[in-house]
């Protein structure tokens, strides 16, 4: 398969009243074109900054890309001019936000929106637009196209929103989609919807998705490979599979332990994560997880642990991942 | 297994008494809001029948869940429980008194017994309050204790309680996380000893590391003081890890309801099926291996519910009389109502 984005080293600060927040401290991975690739983390953790960050959405200042680059097809997305990242914004890369409610504007049509992408990347006049956007409309299943165009985001319900902005992501065929939190303002069969329609549309057409969530569950039913943040770095990468059946890094382990499951009876006690995440403006030295961990030694606090080989497709960012197997014996 | 042994065997249920009066009983509970148009002369247009005809009850020491998707009124249920709206029909007993008739000094009383926990842990506590003060607050309105040192004692032991430094008495709202003010709004709950108490989508607004702190905590205040808990929430994995029994809600009415593992484990209910089958389970083998039951179109307004089973347009096994007569709840096994006339067979 073809590399479509390698991410290197990406720095993110935010320089705010209470010092430097490194929001995202370091991470380095890779899309290859038309895979589904999935972030997850808690909040604050830097997923959604470092997505927002390859197409320049970060507000500088008080943000900053401090390090590192983002090549996408060859071309680093870090260093481009404004005009020529305009040009990658919607056409190659394209982002379908969190918020269906606040991500549409309320003072224009649906069709307007719509169209718009459209108008500023392709040659297509008014009307091939339009019926382009008819088209598009129909293909992420919305009853009565022609109608909705002329209709307001407040027209519409939370779902259906959801699809106009994929239908706004899709319109130029892009090669990549982000889909930061796609579904979480929805509910559960809502979500199931547009997660499939997102997954049909993508093998059918080949786009490439990157998917940032906090839902352990939508990570294990839609993406092939993960990468597990936490303040701001990626701890563990790997395969699906690799990375829930056997998690390499005290972090995963611990929300793997903490997520309620709907497949487990009832009384199975939950083991979470004790403490809070940290402040990211004073990381200080060492494993940022290390007050939380487990298995911290006196190494976990002067040292930071680098992403290590587990197996072939799975790093971990651990000094002890060989040794967790006693942790593990108690979660499984 | 009937409810009572189901009781009987849950470990927080040890010291319940099974054949007791239930603690809660709602009885064909309904809440119409009107919807008025017209800016000098208002008049009613329709009514949103958010909540639609709704029976349970709740025993001493159970949790009982009260699931589905946004606007099936199971907030509304709750409000009504706490008497926050005024039922349009329909009776609340708590303690087998009705909730409905009370006076205003008998509310007092049941507001002693009966609290609640807001969702969001930034909007339900005052920011111009500090920790102290919110959690002595009830302490203070119901006179339980009246002299303010003792106060303070009481308010740091509630603090210990519920995994906080009591140091945080003197700290504001802003000045914590949303897992810290999670449980600052249990201690002001468990400030004048419950009997019941609802959650309101408790732990929806936490990130799962510190979710499953908060869940552990609920649990553990429950087995500690054998109080009840109406547990509304949209998360059905939490719900199952959580509740002994569960009600399913679509469209202001409660289409299932069951012993929570009987429930998860074998849903009858066509809708019940499909919410179960939409919510992904952390594990990529077993998401491969099911079988997922994709849900098409979308809720139906509570304005203008469809006629007969709300639930019909939506459903792949409707037929004629499914658009025609409306289903009543009905036992399926006992302890495991439903209400599907195509799946109970009549």
């Amino acid at each position: 398969m073809t590399r479509l984005l390698e991410i290197e080293d990406l720095q993110v600060q935010f320089f705010t009243s209470d010092g430097i927040v490194e929001a995202v401290g370091g991470i380095s991975y890779h899309i290859d074109a038309g895979e589904t690739v999935a972030i997850v983390g808690e909040s604050g953790c830097g997923k959604s900054v470092g997505a927002m960050s390859l197409l320049r959405l970060i507000p500088e200042p008080p943000g900053k890309i401090a390090n590192g680059r983002a090549l996408f097809e060859g071309r680093d997305l870090l260093k481009l001019s404004n005009a020529d990242i305009r040009n990658v914004r919607g056409r190659e890369i394209a982002m379908v936000f969190q918020e269906p409610m606040t991500s549409l504007n309320p003072v224009f049509s649906v069709g307007r929106q719509l169209t718009e992408t459209l108008l500023r990347h392709t040659n297509a006049s008014e009307a091939e637009a339009k019926e382009r956007g008819i088209e598009l409309l129909n293909q992420v299943g919305i009853s009565d196209p022609a109608r909705r165009l002329t209709q307001f985001p407040h027209h519409l319900s939370g779902g259906m929103r959801q699809r106009v902005m994929i239908a706004m992501a899709l319109s130029c065929e892009p090669k990549l989609i982000i889909a930061d939190e796609p579904t979480t303002a929805l509910d559960v069969t809502i979500q199931a919807q547009i997660l499939e329609l997102m997954k049909n549309l993508s093998e059918r057409l080949g786009v490439a998705q990157l998917i940032i969530t906090h839902n352990l569950g939508v990570v294990a039913r839609y993406a092939k490979r993960v990468n597990v943040m936490y303040a701001g770095k990626i701890v563990e990468t790997g395969t699906a599979t690799e990375i829930y059946h056997n998690p390499r890094h005290p972090y995963t382990l611990g929300l793997l332990a903490s997520v309620p499951r709907l497949d487990q009876p009832r009384g199975t006690k939950l083991v979470p994560i004790e403490g809070q995440p940290p402040d990211l403006t004073r990381l200080g030295d060492g494993c940022a997880f290390r007050p939380r961990c487990r298995f911290a030694t006196e190494r976990c606090a002067n040292e930071i642990p680098n992403l290590r080989s587990v197996e072939s497709n799975h790093m971990s960012a651990c000094w002890h991942f060989e040794n967790l197997d006693q942790q593990k014996s108690t979660v499984a | 297994m009937s409810v009572a042994e189901t009781m009987r065997d849950g470990n927080s249920l040890a010291n319940a008494d099974a054949n007791a009066e239930p603690l809660l009983r709602v009885e064909g509970l309904k809440m119409h809001f009107p919807v008025t148009e017209g800016l000098f002369m208002r008049r009613t247009v329709g009514h949103v029948k958010a909540v639609d005809g709704v029976s349970f009850s709740v025993a001493p020491g159970e949790t009982l869940g009260l699931v589905g998707e946004s606007g099936c009124g199971k907030t509304t249920v709750g409000r009504c429980i706490l008497r926050l709206e005024n039922p349009t029909a329909g009776k609340v007993s708590f303690a087998g008194r009705d909730v409905a008739g009370m006076t205003m000094g008998e509310m007092t009383e049941l507001r002693q017994d009966v609290q609640v926990i807001f969702q969001d842990p930034f909007s339900s506590l005052n920011p111009r309050m500090k920790i102290g003060t919110i959690i002595g607050e009830p302490l203070r309105v119901h006179g339980i204790i009246k002299d303010a040192t003792e106060r303070r004692e009481r308010v740091a032991e509630l603090l210990r309680l519920c995994g906080l430094n009591p140091r945080f008495a003197d700290r504001y709202p802003h000045e914590m996380s949303g897992g810290q003010r999670q449980r600052v709004g249990i201690a002001r709950a468990l400030s004048v000893n419950p009997k019941f108490i609802v959650c309101d989508e408790a732990v929806s607004a936490l990130d799962v590391s510190i979710q499953a702190q908060i869940i552990n905590l609920l649990e553990d205040l429950q087995e500690q003081f054998n109080f009840s808990y109406l547990f509304i929430a949209h998360d059905l994995s939490v719900v199952r890890h959580l509740c002994h029994r569960v009600a399913v809600m679509y469209l202001g009415k409660i289409v299932e309801l069951a012993d929570c593992d009987e429930l998860f484990d074998n849903p009858q209910h066509p809708y019940t099926q499909a919410l179960l089958s939409a919510v992904p389970v952390p594990d990529p083998t077993t998401e491969e291996t099911r079988s997922h039951q994709i849900l098409e179109g979308e809720v139906p307004s509570p304005m203008a519910p469809p006629p007969g089973c709300v639930f019909h347009p939506r459903c792949t096994r409707a037929t004629e009389a499914c658009t025609r007569d409306i289903p009543e709840l009905q036992e399926f096994t006992p302890g495991h109502t439903l209400a599907c006339p195509i799946v109970l067979g009549k």
